[in-house]
């Protein structure tokens, strides 16, 4: 038996985009334990309910996120619709179920090139990105912004997509279709990609529910669950099933994505063919109505299921916002798969969580 | 069309002493704990703790007990060992008291300067008012003119 020695990783770290901070109890080149600091740019978004009415906080939850700033503010506007009884408009409901379906590609792609990019296969890591600029190009020509949307609001959405627009968007897919399925040949069945993924960080479908992992990281244990299917927006109407693999390592993680991002595609297509013809993309909302009540909201997002709590107490300003985010429940999967394994791979077992930061500092 | 299930929440307000006993239980149903979370509502704790269902069925059940500040719960990583950090964030953003948790950051989760930023007091509602009714005209007179209301004329 070695001597243990424990070495920290990050908050500075080549492949970490954002601060976190591990202590990585070694014995020799093997983790024996993970013990994960965060809070490094913790920003206090939730506290903003004290100056923000409710209206105004639409434009500060989005802001928790640069990736999946739109299911942001739609999962705390379904909330507060919740509360308030408030009718979304049916086309406002495919919209947002569009836009939702774009950043979940986006997203994915985005995770692609960084994975690629952690094993350092850097041209991969182009291609991957290649592709997303065609998703940030129809986001920007529909809402007007690449990041930050702006289009949600309580009772709907704030713009309408033209008949133009949808043309782009059912090109672009089928242009990113196309160009997945000749890089997806690369990430699933090349030998050094392989050599890296497989057999990495096993997490089986028990251990994964016991430590209450969420989104394609569970999914790639085995755990059929989607929180789409609990029905939002316009998901009711779309036909569609969660994205699972049995095997739980890096690999499968990779492939669970690859495959949401065809699912993605199939879903737009589904929304566009069943898009209604209304010219009300949202219900008023009177300056007297305010939120009285309590919700818990769940939507899933790219990275996983992320949870809304609103209380509202009949004036502008809430009691309580709580966003819980989806990297917020998978880090003490995380921590399980790092357990036993080598020091090389840590880099690659905390990107296949797609580990956001921001969202869990928010 | 594929199936959808759209239960609606499920809150239930229980005795602090009663936590450990109900997390349990959900724990023995094969729950999930989804999310665990404070607030601070006219100086008192409102904690609620949501299991979610991952059998397909998408129940999410919230327990929810409210307490004096000064009150301390149990933790619940005995039975749920990744609310660690769940509880460690409402002891930190709120000054919950909590004991056991197996984790315990002792306030050095998030880096922030202030102590229990959230745990503010937030100005009560004011009662909603009665809906206006518009008055009813007044009993016509003798010379069939009706009176002249306040602020007219």
């Amino acid at each position: 038996m070695g001597k243990q020695s424990t070495v920290p990783f990050g908050p500075q770290h080549p492949v970490l985009p954002e601060p976190v901070h591990l202590d990585l109890v070694m014995e020799d080149e093997k983790i024996l334990k993970a013990i994960p600091s965060i809070g490094f740019v913790h920003r206090g978004l939730e506290s903003l309910i004290e100056k923000k009415d409710y209206q105004e906080m639409v434009y500060v939850v989005e802001r928790t996120c640069g990736i999946c700033s739109f299911m942001h503010g739609m999962g705390y506007c379904e909330a507060v619709e919740h509360i308030m009884n408030l009718e979304v408009p049916k086309r406002a409901r495919f919209l947002r179920t569009i836009w939702c379906e774009m950043s979940r590609i986006h997203s994915h792609l985005l995770w692609l090139g960084l994975l690629a990019d952690a094993f350092g296969f850097e041209s991969l890591f182009y291609q991957a990105w290649r592709m997303r600029e065609k998703i940030l190009d129809c986001f920007e020509m529909t809402t007007g912004g690449r990041v930050i949307f702006s289009v949600n609001t309580i009772g709907g959405v704030l713009k309408d997509m033209e008949p133009d627009h949808i043309k782009a968007i059912l090109g672009a897919i089928e242009w990113i279709e196309g160009e997945l399925k000749v890089i997806r040949r690369t990430f699933l069945f090349d030998a050094t990609v392989e050599t890296r993924l497989k057999g990495v960080g096993v997490l089986s479908k028990e251990e994964a529910h016991d430590l209450g992992c969420v989104g394609p990281f569970g999914r790639a244990s085995g755990l059929k669950v989607d929180t789409r299917k609990r029905g939002y927006a316009a998901y009711p109407e779309i036909d569609f099933e969660p994205v699972t693999s049995t095997v739980g390592d890096c690999f499968a993680r990779c492939d669970v994505r690859i495959n949401e991002v065809f699912q993605s595609i199939d879903i737009i297509r589904q929304a566009v063919a069943k898009l209604p013809e209304e010219k009300d993309l949202n219900v008023p909302v009177k300056p007297v109505d305010t939120p009285l009540g309590e919700y818990f909201m769940r939507v899933e997002q790219p990275r996983g299921e992320a949870c809304y709590y609103v209380k509202g107490n009949g004036t502008k300003l809430l009691d309580r916002l709580r966003i819980r985010t989806p990297t917020f429940a998978n880090i003490p999967g995380m921590l399980k798969t790092l357990e036993g394994a080598d020091y090389a791979d840590v880099p690659i077992l905390i990107l296949t969580i797609d580990p956001c930061i921001s969202c869990t500092e928010r | 069309m594929a199936e959808v299930i759209c239960p609606e929440n499920e809150l239930i307000t229980i005795e602090p002493e009663e936590l450990l006993d109900h997390t349990m239980k959900m724990k023995k149903q094969g729950f999930r704990l989804s999310q665990a979370c404070a607030a601070y509502v006219e100086k008192k704790y409102e904690l609620s703790y949501s299991f979610a269902a991952d059998d397909g069925s998408y129940l999410l059940k919230s327990l929810r007990i409210v307490i004096d500040p000064e009150v301390e719960v149990s933790s619940i990583t005995e039975f749920y060992p990744y609310a660690f950090l769940y509880e460690n964030e409402m002891k930190e953003l709120f000054g919950v008291k909590i004991r056991m948790i197996n984790l315990d950051y002792d306030n050095k989760l998030y880096r922030i300067r202030q102590e229990t930023p959230l745990k503010v007091d937030r100005p009560k509602a004011p009662p909603k008012p009665a809906p206006k009714v518009p008055p009813k005209p007044a009993a016509p007179a003798n010379s069939g003119e009706a009176p002249a209301q306040k602020g007219e004329g």
